[in-house]
């Protein structure tokens, strides 16, 4: 009886427990809700909206010691809300309803660009310690304990409150109002909304503006969690949310709250149950503490995967969508072979010229970033097949990645094995997992693709990383996880120049590999299913088959430059170079610069790592001038601006999925041909005008 | 008396394509003109310049006299024209009840709403039994009459319609047209867009020929009879 009275009080503790972060990832679930519902956005930047608002109330509070309440009125209600009407205005009104890929690569870009942007504009710099304070005097310290069990901190409580009141108020809103039924409408057909004689452009914006006050007002409720206030935190937070609202379907409200507080309630009473299981189940020990930060990824892929209703709540296409003018032709639907040689030409001619230079000139620190960029855009070149060739959106190639890098320094570590070896070892294992992780994958949507990769990304980060057998443990942490540079016979390869070399040798070889498969059979295929599934599999082609091979390549490739990576450093480095949030970046890059070729992994790589070193910090204005006295006073800017320029291009998404590089040597290429047209027929070409104008006169 | 809607001079298309070169019609009180012509010939784009939906690159667009060229269609809405768009025409997403309300609550505020539900549902019994039903998984022709309960609730000036009758059942395109004919006798001007020549042809006073984006053809439904079939046979259509 003792014991079953002491069950039954460890579980109502438990679920106590479990509230309040469950309240949290509550409130960040019904945002999330709430901008798919009214803007069709899987809105990943909602926690990069989120951190600002908590950034600015924090910087407005401590810095400039305004109060709580002046704080709050900056922050979450004229700013947040502020910075979704520009989004709205700026980009999202402009895209046509149902781009939902291009949506979330968008907000992809803008969870990258706008905390950077907001920490340029404000001067706001994360510093460790300074904890951030809530909404309420005192919120941390005063504490109410109804049931004598656990005792609830007065900000837990606020945000405990404000998620329960604001589900209410917003299933309200949506249940009764006018305003709650034309965003609906809006949705699915801005033109049809107008039809009925309704202002879309206002009903969207009013959206926009609501959802991003809510971000903010999760965002400030929130920050007293942290110790440090961090984007990347942020983004993590938004991705255990996203298990939630998947509870609710994405569309319920009063379901993805409660969602969320199950999440959480699930966690505390595993974390109190399971130490007692173990106990008695010794064998069970290692996987205890990796549970529970596991169960929202679990859950999330779970359901993704699963649970097809999830997935069939799709959007519907506004019927409306003939009005819009069609898509911009693309500048050449397929590449001049001209087009190509001249590239080759040029990139040999620059490789040298730069090979030589850096070889004969550079110091130790400029050899590491070269080689940095070369390595990169091996991992880019992974990207390229995945996103450019396959069209598939992957957030876990950070993973796959680390994958390659851990396997070296194990092999390394406990057997003394040779690096390359274990390089090559370590990318078969990174193709191994993205195959059977793809084996799930392949016949959903794209974007739950992105989403379960995500899920994918954060499960790997949050519990895989922590396996003794995977990220070293415990001993890692008092001496890294040190990887060995190689030695080839007489070649030593300890010395950065002859590294640079293995790098870029590693680079040709993925390089001819990632052209191959463009050309070959497996890269036709993936074309043809990115054009029309349906036409592809009406001509007998297995989807399975090629995305599957698609992401075996992928993870090879991402394994094997993870690899090269760890080696360089002569550490894996998790943290700084692989983790989910660091890896977003990268697909930004690539899919901003060009994703469908093999030039576009290497100016990614380049920016990635060059464009630091090159253009802000001023050198190159230095090398124009030809004296460094000369650089202009606004220089060295921050490496920051570089996540804010990327993160915006990705808005030029919708329009040129080929990418910005690629899409402008088309044009170049195209009007070359059209003058040279020209000249040969002393007239004026009309390609532009459409066939019936010529009927009718 | 002034035209419900004219179009003078109109030239439009959809970024690089050109549509409809130099089109001017008019549009009486209580009027019923059908335009009819083969497919792709402009006639949807007639449509959807005459409420709104697409600006014109050269011409002019009024209604009841006011230049509304450019304005958007909720404007066009506002001054009495309502739009049947070709194909799916109501919120998939939102069930009939929401469908309507959505049109009820701008067109006659708050308190209107619950009455001219009941009236549409009584309208249309199909509807009433399906009124907690997505619009989505609603049939064709259950489609058609809810934008058609939408409608007909406040009689608009004119009501374009788009290819009501396409891919529905004989039975429902004629209870579709009864329900036009009974809109008319409200004094509702109507724009019919048809390739189903026959009921259009019994409806209307005036036909208007379209080809190749332009007007080649105006007169009354009994000398057009003839011209239709053989123009739409000479594109190898079958009205």
């Amino acid at each position: 009886m003792v014991l079953a009275a002491s069950f039954v009080e460890d579980l109502v503790r438990g679920t106590l427990q479990g509230l309040p972060p469950g309240a949290v990832y509550g409130l960040i679930a019904i945002g999330f809700v709430l901008a798919y519902k009214t803007s069709g956005v899987f809105n990943l930047a909602f926690g990069a909206q989120a951190y600002v608002s908590a950034a600015l109330y924090f910087q407005a509070r401590n810095e400039w010691g305004w109060s709580n309440l002046a704080a709050f009125v900056l922050a979450v209600v004229v700013v947040a809300p502020a910075i979704g009407l520009v989004l709205e205005r700026l980009i999202f009104r402009h895209l046509p309803p149902g781009s939902s890929l291009a949506k979330l690569v968008i907000a992809i870009g803008l969870s990258v660009a706008l905390p950077n942007l907001f920490e340029l504009i404000v001067g706001f710099e994360p510093v460790a310690g300074r904890t951030p304070e809530g909404l309420l005097p005192n919120g941390a310290g005063v504490f109410y304990d109804p049931l004598g069990l656990y005792s609830f901190s007065r900000d837990e409580l606020t945000a405990l409150v404000v998620a329960v009141l604001g589900a209410a108020a917003l299933a309200a809103l949506f249940r009764f109002t006018a305003i709650g039924l034309q965003m609906r409408a809006v949705v699915e057909s801005p033109r049809m909304t107008e039809l009925n004689g309704i202002r879309a452009d206002r009903v969207s914006a009013f959206s926009w503006a609501l959802s991003s006050f809510f971000a903010g007002l999760a965002g400030v409720l929130i920050a007293p969690r942290f110790n440090t206030l961090s984007a990347p935190d942020f983004f993590n937070l938004v991705v255990v949310a996203i298990a939630a609202a998947a509870i609710g379907k994405l569309v319920s409200l009063p379901r993805a709250l409660a969602g969320g507080l199950g999440l959480g309630v699930a966690i505390a009473i595993i974390d109190t149950f399971l130490p007692r299981i173990v106990e008695r189940q010794q064998w069970l020990e290692p996987i205890q503490e990796n549970v529970t930060p596991a169960v929202p990824f679990i859950v999330l892929f779970a359901l993704v995967t699963l649970w097809p209703e999830l997935r069939s709540s799709k959007e519907q296409t506004d019927p409306l969508a003939g009005v819009d003018p069609p898509p911009p032709t693309p500048a050449a639907l397929t590449r001049s072979p001209w087009l190509t040689r001249i590239t080759i030409v040029f990139a040999v001619c620059f490789f040298l010229v730069a090979g030589l230079v850096v070889f004969l000139r550079a110091d130790a620190s400029w050899l590491f970033v070269v080689t940095q960029a070369v390595i990169l855009s091996t991992i880019y070149l992974s990207i390229t097949v995945l996103t450019g060739f396959a069209g598939q959106i992957s957030l876990c190639q950070g993973a796959f990645a680390a994958i390659g890098g851990f396997t070296v320094f194990q092999l390394a570590d406990r057997f003394g094995m040779s690096v390359l070896v274990g390089a090559v070892v370590g990318a078969c294992i990174a193709a191994a997992v993205s195959a059977l992780l793809a084996l799930p994958l392949v016949r959903l949507g794209r974007v739950w693709v992105a989403i379960a990769t995500l899920a994918f990304a954060a499960f790997f980060d949050a519990v895989v990383v922590k396996l003794p057998f995977v990220g070293g443990g415990g001993t890692s942490l008092l001496q890294g996880t040190r990887v060995p540079r190689p030695v080839i016979g007489p070649w030593d390869l300890a010395d950065d120049k002859a590294f640079l070399v293995l790098a870029v040798l590693v680079f040709a070889v993925a390089a001819y590999v990632v052209s191959a498969v463009k050309t070959g059979t497996v890269g036709r295929t993936l074309a043809a299913l990115r054009g029309s599934e349906v036409a592809s599999r009406s001509i007998g082609i297995s989807p399975t088959r090629a995305r599957v091979t698609a992401f075996a390549i992928s993870g090879f490739l991402a394994g094997l430059g993870g690899a090269m990576l760890s080696i360089q450093q002569k550490n894996v480095n998790y943290a700084s170079n692989f983790a989910p949030f660091a890896a977003l970046f990268w697909l930004v890059l690539v899919v901003s610069l060009g994703a469908r070729t093999v030039e576009g992994a290497a100016y990614a790589g380049a920016s990635f790592s060059l464009m630091d070193r090159i253009i802000f910090q001023g050198t190159f204005i230095g090398w124009i001038l030809r004296s460094e006295d000369r650089i202009p006073g606004v220089f060295p800017l921050s490496p920051k601006w570089r996540f804010v320029l990327f993160g915006l291009t990705t808005i030029a998404f919708a329009k040129h999925p080929e990418g910005l590089v690629e899409n402008g040597k088309r044009n170049a290429h195209v009007r070359m041909a059209k003058l040279s047209a020209r000249r040969d027929a002393h007239r004026e070409p009309s390609a532009d005008d459409a066939v019936p104008g010529e009927a009718v006169a | 008396m002034t035209d419900v809607l004219t179009l003078d001079g109109v030239s439009a298309g959809y970024g690089p394509f050109h549509a409809l070169f130099d089109v001017s019609l008019a549009v009486a009180p209580g009027e019923a003109v059908a335009l009819l012509g083969a497919n792709g010939v402009g006639k949807t784009t007639v449509a959807r310049v005459a409420s709104g939906l697409v600006a014109p690159e050269r011409g002019q667009v009024r209604v009841e006299g006011a230049d509304l060229t450019g304005a958007a269609p909720h404007r066009f809405v506002r001054a009495g024209v309502a739009h049947a768009t070709e194909g799916r025409s109501v919120f998939a997403s939102l069930n009939v009840e929401e469908n309507l309300r959505l049109s009820f609550r701008r067109a006659l505020g708050a308190r209107g709403v619950a009455g001219a539900l009941d009236q549409a549902f009584e309208q249309f019994p199909a509807l009433a039994r399906r009124r907690a039903q997505l619009a989505g998984d609603l049939s064709g022709g259950e489609q058609r009459m809810l934008s058609m309960a939408r409608v007909l609730v406040e009689a608009p000036k004119l009501l374009i319609a788009d290819e009501l009758s396409l891919g529905l059942a004989p039975i429902i395109v004629d209870e579709i047209y009864a329900q036009l004919e009974r809109l008319r006798a409200e004094g509702t001007a109507l724009l019919i867009v048809e390739q189903h020549v026959s009921h259009a042809l019994a409806l209307c006073d005036r036909v208007l020929l379209l080809e190749h984006g332009t007007i080649i053809w105006e007169g009354p439904p009994a000398d057009a009879a003839d011209r239709v079939v053989a123009r739409i046979f000479e594109h190898g259509e079958a009205g």
